[in-house]
């Protein structure tokens, strides 16, 4: 199946935007987050005009009809990424807080004095890698320095991969959870996850997996996988913002302790203690972004009506032009495979002469929307020996003429700049 | 051209050829500050001497990895505060601050910020304020510690 381009672009009202006086919009941001198809706006519209009213609590028929929309969603959800059963899919604000929904549900049990896979100590390790996004390693950082654990990481090679040479050294039987990125927001590297899964499991540790640059890109099933957890961002895939998941096994939903406390997440309450709902709704305190929930299954249903693997093809065919484009430019180094192999849309680059806040100024005056600075990424850029970085990521709305004009604007700011282009 | 109003040729001068550059020798603070943004930064070193007219500043040197915006503007920071006293010093920091807060609105004296006026046209661009503005945050802070230093015990 090949994707219909010119047909998509008419579900995204706001690629008809110009920019400027007139100037056709170029939107290359996508990593950062996804524009919106008019399928996604009209679920959000329409679940607003009709059917709006907390869930869970109430008994009319509004209530009851939300409360369906919203378990419908979660159901949705759970088959778009593989999961075995609707209850492994706990909605949170976005994949920081599905994070720091495992990392806190292990400070917890650790503060409870349990014992098990949850609890840590001096002496436990937690693995992550040089290329995660802040958002996985900063709650991992905080939780160490909560419980006495060490962390521990992956290098990346000078290609941006993944360093795998020193893996029997890192995970080991002091590993308790070792988490990382499906695919890199900066490098585009796409990891072994499923390796990578045996290893962890055989040293008995757990794999959490950071997909939020991976699901809305490429057909993605936890089982396959191998994960533990994973979790991702509405946002980035044609869903509303303020709403992602935290996929999870069922069994370690069930043992591990809830987060946030509030309203909807307990069984019972005493003065002096609760217990609490099963998962997921452990994991769900308070009233949830409702319509958001309805908004991000109508964004699963568009992307696999559009077609995953299609998508995937599609993408690929962008990068593959991206990297041979760029490739001609004097001056210009990528940060991250060279080859279209194991690598997703998203291209980062330096320029000998023109820093990435300048360049991306540059673009925007060309109506091409990148982004600058190191993408929630400084320690991968650190290693890649760079300070910042300009980032193009593409999808499945993005064409090869905007390659092409992504190639052009880069050699208009060497020229404005007035370092030596090729 | 929108670009030309942002990008003025002083600016792009001040970029290729940056003064005072480099860091010095003595110095009675230095700081380093960085925009999370971006992850830009500047290593910015402060000595003052004692005048009448109170303290004044010596010397302004400093290190700075960044945009074309954040360098430039370093570089005007130092011709414009090298030799005067530190209130007058204080003073343009709190022109340039209220310039690039002005949102395009401002009428800069160029009598007084000489050549920071070309930064006039970034407070149009809220994403590259910070820029211009970081190295100005530097010298405040690093002037403050010195004078901290230079108090009677």
């Amino acid at each position: 199946m090949t994707l219909d381009v010119a047909r998509i672009r008419k579900d995204f009202p706001i690629l008809e935007r110009q920019i400027h006086d007139g100037t056709p919009l170029v939107y290359l941001d996508s990593a950062n987050t996804s524009q919106k198809p008019r399928q996604v706006l009209d679920a959000l519209a329409d679940f607003y005009e009709r059917h709006n009213a907390n869930i869970h609590r109430a008994t009319h028929q509004l209530g009851e009809e939300a409360t369906q929309a919203y378990e419908g969603g979660r159901a949705r959800l759970a088959a778009f990424i593989g999961a075995a059963d609707p209850a492994e899919v706990v909605f949170a604000k976005n994949i920081s807080e599905g994070i720091n929904l495992v990392a806190y549900a292990m400070g917890n049990a650790t503060a409870a004095g349990q014992s098990g896979r949850f609890a840590l100590g001096p002496g436990d390790e937690i693995v992550i890698s040089e290329m995660e996004h802040h958002s996985n390693i900063v709650p991992w950082q905080l939780l160490c320095q909560r419980t006495g654990a060490t962390l521990r990481w992956f290098k990346v090679t000078p290609e941006g991969r993944l360093d795998t040479s020193d893996i029997d050294s890192l995970i080991t039987e002091r590993t308790k959870l070792v988490a990382v990125a499906h695919q890199s927001n900066v490098l585009g590297t796409i990891n072994p996850i499923r390796a990578l899964a045996d290893r962890v499991h055989a040293a008995g540790a757990l794999l959490l997996v950071d997909a939020a640059q991976s699901v809305p890109h490429m057909p993605v099933d936890v089982a396959a996988l191998g994960a533990d957890f994973l979790g991702f961002t509405g946002h980035k895939m044609c869903g509303p913002t303020g709403i992602g998941v935290l996929w999870g096994r069922r069994e370690l939903l069930e043992e591990m302790p809830p987060f946030l406390g509030g309203g909807e997440m307990i069984e019972t309450v005493w003065m002096e203690r609760s217990t609490f709902a099963p998962p997921p709704h452990k994991f769900e305190a308070g009233t949830m972004p409702i319509a958001q929930v309805v908004g991000l299954a109508a964004a699963a249903d568009y992307l696999t009506e559009a077609g995953r693997d299609a998508i995937a093809e599609h993408e690929h065919g962008l990068i593959s032009h991206a990297l041979e484009a760029l490739a001609g430019i004097d001056g210009l180094r990528i940060l991250g495979p060279a080859e279209p192999v194991d690598r997703g849309a998203a291209i980062s680059f330096t320029v000998d002469g023109v820093h990435p806040h300048d360049m991306s100024q540059v673009l925007d005056e060309h109506g091409i929307a990148v982004r600058a600075g190191h993408h929630c990424a400084w320690p991968l850029h650190r290693a890649m020996g760079v300070q910042a970085s300009t980032r193009a990521s593409f999808y499945l709305y993005n064409t090869h003429e905007e390659v092409g004009a992504l190639a052009a604007g880069i050699r208009e700011a060497q020229r404005f700049f007035g370092v030596s282009g090729g | 051209m929108r670009l030309e109003s942002l990008y003025r040729e002083i600016i792009l001068d001040h970029y290729r050829h940056p003064h005072h550059a480099g860091l010095r020798e003595p110095f009675d603070a230095e700081v380093r500050h960085v925009n999370p943004v971006c992850g830009d930064e500047v290593t910015m070193r402060v000595t003052l001497k004692d005048s009448d007219a109170g303290p004044v500043v010596a010397d302004v040197s400093y290190d700075a990895l960044g945009c074309s915006i954040s360098q430039a503007s370093a570089s005007v920071l130092s011709d414009l505060v090298i030799g005067r006293p530190v209130s007058e010093g204080m003073q343009l920091h709190d022109e340039f601050l209220a310039l690039m807060q002005s949102q395009g609105e401002g009428e800069p004296d160029e009598d007084v910020l000489g050549d920071a006026v070309a930064f006039a046209g970034v407070s149009k661009y809220p994403a590259r304020i910070k820029c211009a503005l970081l190295a100005w945050m530097a010298w405040k802070d690093a002037t403050a510690q010195a004078m901290g230093e230079h108090e009677p015990a």
